[in-house]
């Protein structure tokens, strides 16, 4: 079997490592052993049809689903999972996942707060920071995702790529060492999606370590500097997007980057 | 004044609803002031019944949930009145029972405290029901971005599912307290001073029906216009960040 990873970066630390993981809803194999390993500065682009476990694996990453059974290393630390694949530990589950920030396909920003505090949140009551720091750290991400003059708005009175720029701010907010994207754009107006995508292209560019589930097939071919195709719950090709997408070989891939074409 | 009472014939009236005796007036407020305590008490202790009720009956296992199910359908299938009968004289016996049985003497119950239990434990079955619904009311996404940031679950219940779920939670509560308010009336058959009551009893002694219950009506009236606005400004603060319904634009 061939390295999974990308071949220049293998002398950075490794971000993320899953090792054969599997998961099923009932009866249902969703993952049928998926290994994946991102370092540190990779922009890893997850594609596959609907249903091929793309958004599941992303998913398992940080428990929001509870695998069945198989490894997953974050930043070298090993999670402790029981036999069933669930959690063993709860305090470093919540610890992991405040260093990994999910984006969401809904946003999922917190409608009863403005966007100022949706930022701070987990800051100042999980990282416990010091409420003035976080206040002016939310500034600047605000300011950096374009919506400085939207600090004290609700999320209900903005557009959606404006909601989904906040919610990639509260994502900032928390420094992740691994931010986990899932499908950002696929709840937007078409001619919203640029905006957000400019945003995700920046952190790319600044050496963010990203796992980014996408429709996108030209931006992931832009950003990322590895791509996998999901198939039916198994990894059917990756390489580099120059590869993936230019030269593809498995005959699934031809045809699904047809259909998406 | 005197003059506009004497001609529209209320004279006699406003010397019956006088504030100290021979009026009866004072009496009347004494009496509002325990129904009010006893709302109060009750509604409190209500909402923190619901609050279990609903997370227990939302993720409790399955024995609590048919606990849980069980404790709503009753209460809220037995009419109040029979539910006061009830809890109120079962209550106290069991205590006393308790009570001489550990070798203590009978304790004589106050009309609050039980009374407070009493509509606490009704109120609490109808509470668990509207928080429930308005904990499902919560976009489940809300509550899976905390998780994934790495709030505990208390946290998560305190910084975004109870915030989030008031605006649901408001109407329905807001009905509960009026109802809570007008239950505390039920209490007058176990023989507790509260508005009915005192209006009841001044009634009586005087002959002026007409007049004390129309005034006991009048601060019953007082107390749901004065919960009225106070909802209304809660709800206005748990419902913001979110767009107006009138404005049909999101």
């Amino acid at each position: 079997m061939p390295d999974p990873t990308p071949s220049a970066s293998s002398a950075r630390p490794e971000a993320i490592r899953i090792s054969d993981l599997h998961k099923s809803f009932g009866s249902l194999e969703v993952l049928k052993g998926v290994s994946l390993t991102a370092r540190q500065g990779d922009v890893v682009a997850i594609i596959g049809g609907s249903g091929s476990g793309k958004s599941t694996m992303l998913r398992c990453i940080n428990f929001l689903e509870t695998p069945k059974s198989g490894e997953i290393v974050i930043g070298g630390e090993t999670v402790e999972m029981r036999a069933d694949g669930s959690p063993a530990n709860r305090k470093q589950i919540e610890r992991i996942r405040t260093r990994l920030a999910m984006v969401f396909q809904q946003f999922n920003l917190w409608t009863h707060r403005t966007l100022l505090e949706n930022v701070i949140e987990v800051p100042v009551h999980v990282l416990k920071m010091p409420r003035d720091q976080a206040v002016a750290r939310a500034h600047e991400l605000l300011a950096r995702v374009g919506l400085g003059d939207k600090a004290d708005a609700f999320p209900a009175f903005l557009s959606g790529g404006q909601q989904q720029r906040a919610a990639i701010a509260r994502a900032l907010a928390v420094d992740p060492s691994v931010m986990l994207f899932d499908e950002p754009t696929s709840a937007l107006d078409p001619e919203l999606v640029g905006e957000v995508l400019t945003v995700i292209r920046d952190l790319a560019a600044e050496g963010r370590t990203m796992l980014l589930v996408t429709h996108e097939m030209k931006f992931a071919r832009e950003v990322a500097d590895h791509v996998v195709y999901l198939f039916e719950g198994r990894i059917e090709e990756q390489g580099p997007p120059a590869e993936v997408f230019g030269n593809p070989k498995s005959e699934r891939l031809k045809q699904f980057l047809r259909s998406v074409a | 004044m005197t003059n506009v009472l004497e001609l529209l014939g209320l004279a006699e009236s406003a010397e019956l609803l006088a504030l100290s005796p021979p009026g009866w007036g004072g009496n009347l407020l004494r009496g509002l002031l325990n129904s009010l305590q006893i709302a109060f008490g009750a509604f409190g202790m209500g909402l923190i019944i619901g609050l279990f009720g609903a997370y227990g009956k939302l993720y409790g296992g399955p024995v609590l949930r048919d606990l849980l199910a069980i404790y709503t359908t009753v209460i809220r299938a037995v009419p109040e009145l029979v539910l006061i009968l009830i809890l109120y004289y079962v209550g106290t016996d069991l205590i006393n029972k308790a009570a001489t049985a550990m070798g203590y003497d009978r304790v004589e119950i106050s009309g609050i405290v039980a009374g407070i239990w009493v509509l606490g434990i009704v109120q609490g079955a109808y509470a668990t029901e509207v928080l429930r619904g308005a904990i499902k009311a919560v976009p489940p996404g809300q509550i899976e971005a905390a998780r994934a940031y790495g709030m505990p679950a208390f946290m998560t219940m305190r910084r975004v599912t109870i915030p989030a779920m008031m605006s649901f939670a408001t109407p329905g509560l807001a009905n509960l307290w009026l109802i809570a308010t007008k239950d505390t009336a039920l209490l007058a058959i176990v023989g507790f001073a509260e508005l009915t009551l005192e209006t009841r009893q001044a009634a009586s002694s005087t002959r002026a029906y007409f007049t004390f219950f129309l005034a006991a009506g009048a601060l019953y009236l007082l107390v749901t216009l004065f919960s009225g606005l106070i909802f209304g400004w809660i709800e206005r603060w748990a419902r913001r960040g979110q767009p107006s319904l009138k404005g049909g634009q999101p």
